[in-house]
């Protein structure tokens, strides 16, 4: 009797759980819909993207090209320490989103990483057959609490964002990130300040060194490269909210059958 | 013996139908494979983006994405509009998307897996490998399938981001800065595919 009862509460929960996680999957899916995202002061996003761009021609694609040109192995070390320092806000948001299993794959990660990858110059862990390393920040985490993005923002220097996840940054500012914590907040002999500035200067000349060629060749086949810019920023946030990079999960299919009307 | 007819008569015309049926994978390797061939030739930029031009209007649905592009503007079209819309976007397309391609040298691209969404729509699975210039891509494609025996390329989807679905907010940009005006946005791909 006891046994059946037990059976029936537990199918009852799974089942109201699984119709919980679909209804909030689809609910995320709408909020974060790329051509629903208001672009409310757009004269003003359109300025900054300028500001933006220019900055681009005269540092960052120069700095860029110079480090695109550096024997591969470098370009992986330095890439592999910035994903290792980037776990510290992977691993709390991890949590915050309720992905214990995950949090500690990539405490481990971390961990193996930093001792036996030479402060992470090397993926040791992808060696030892961890799973592929996810990215997680505190945008994500409010996204997933039910926060909408809000308007769509284009920061000067930094690029496309949302509101939620502008906000979502500032918590990095707050104890949010114990990089910066470490190297900026707290006053200790091991760590400078401008250690963060340079770790995410790097940071930046890295990814645009990544996507060199394809920032070129979207530039020059834009009819507008700033919608261009701003739709493939929320297509990508769109799809690491919901942990997925298949598109029939982020995009809705009756655009296409409604073509064949 | 009428039913033993009946069953080869059955038979031959189901094995007909197979025959001319291309898998959608299948499509897409061998496209993939022609134009690698070409941008590995040793020819002129120029010389390659007309032989890619040539792949893309075997390949690709040119028309349907152009629709999909122009989202709900399309419903405000009458014929005559519609039909310049067609030739202004195709001329664009076929530039944009062949100088695209043509930046790349011998890109070697497996295909990995299909996933049929419907009797309209395939999605084929495939890997740009990556080089020491740039790290391993993933690229879906989805297949227009509604006619079995010439399956059309409607979109590509780079990393989870979907081209078609850039270009259909790029051109609703256009519009929106410009009070919902047609003739700017053709005016504006004009300008493109003359430059």
């Amino acid at each position: 009797m006891i046994k059946k009862f037990a059976i029936i509460v537990i199918t009852t929960l799974a089942l109201t759980l699984n119709v919980s996680a679909g209804t909030d999957g689809e609910l995320l899916l709408k909020k974060n819909e790329p051509s629903e995202i208001k672009d409310c002061s757009e004269k003003f996003n359109r300025g900054v993207f300028a500001l933006n761009q220019g900055l681009d021609k005269v540092l960052f694609k120069p700095i860029s090209g110079i480090y695109k040109s550096l024997p591969s192995p470098i370009k992986s070390g330095v890439s592999n320490s910035l994903d290792n320092l980037s776990n510290l806000v992977t691993i709390p948001n991890n949590i915050l989103q309720g992905d214990f299993k995950t949090a500690g794959v990539n405490t481990g990660r971390f961990l193996i990483n930093t001792t036996f990858g030479i402060l992470g110059l090397f993926d040791a862990a992808d060696h030892m057959g961890f799973s592929e390393y996810e990215k997680e920040d505190y945008g994500q985490s409010l996204a997933k609490a039910g926060v909408g993005p809000g308007c769509y923002i284009v920061l000067p220097v930094l690029g496309p964002s949302t509101v939620r996840d502008t906000a979502g940054s500032l918590v990095n500012f707050v104890g949010g990130d114990p990089w910066y914590s470490a190297t900026v907040i707290n006053n200790n002999h091991y760590f400078e300040d401008s250690d963060y500035y340079y770790s995410r200067a790097t940071q930046g000349i890295d990814f645009r060194a990544k996507n060199y060629d394809a920032i070129e060749n979207l530039e020059k086949n834009s009819l507008d490269f700033y919608a261009s810019v701003k739709s493939l920023y929320l297509q990508d946030r769109q799809q690491k909210i919901l942990n997925t990079k298949k598109i029939t999960n982020t995009q809705n299919d009756s655009d296409w059958e409604e073509v064949d009307n | 013996m009428i039913k033993k007819i009946f069953f080869i008569v059955l038979i031959y015309f189901l094995s007909l139908n197979n025959a001319f049926t291309i898998e959608p994978d299948i499509f897409v390797q061998s496209t993939v494979n022609r134009a690698s061939k070409i941008l590995g030739e040793n020819l002129s930029k120029e010389e390659k983006i007309e032989k890619l031009k040539i792949i893309a209007k075997e390949t690709v649905d040119i028309k349907g994405i152009g629709f999909y592009t122009l989202g709900s503007k399309r419903k405000e079209l009458n014929n005559d509009m519609k039909e310049k819309y067609s030739k202004l976007f195709e001329q664009y397309f076929l530039k944009s998307f062949s100088s695209r391609l043509a930046e790349y040298t011998n890109p070697e691209i497996d295909v990995i897996g299909k996933e049929a969404l419907n009797k309209n729509y395939t999605i084929v699975n495939s890997i740009l490998k990556g080089t020491s210039e740039r790290p391993e891509v993933k690229i879906d494609w989805r297949i227009y399938t509604k006619n079995q025996e010439n399956p059309l390329i409607r979109d590509l989807i780079i990393e989870g981001l979907s081209l078609a679905r850039t270009q259909k907010e790029e051109f609703k940009s256009i519009l929106d800065t410009n009070n919902g005006d047609i003739n700017v946005l053709f005016e504006t791909l004009k300008k493109f595919s003359n430059n």
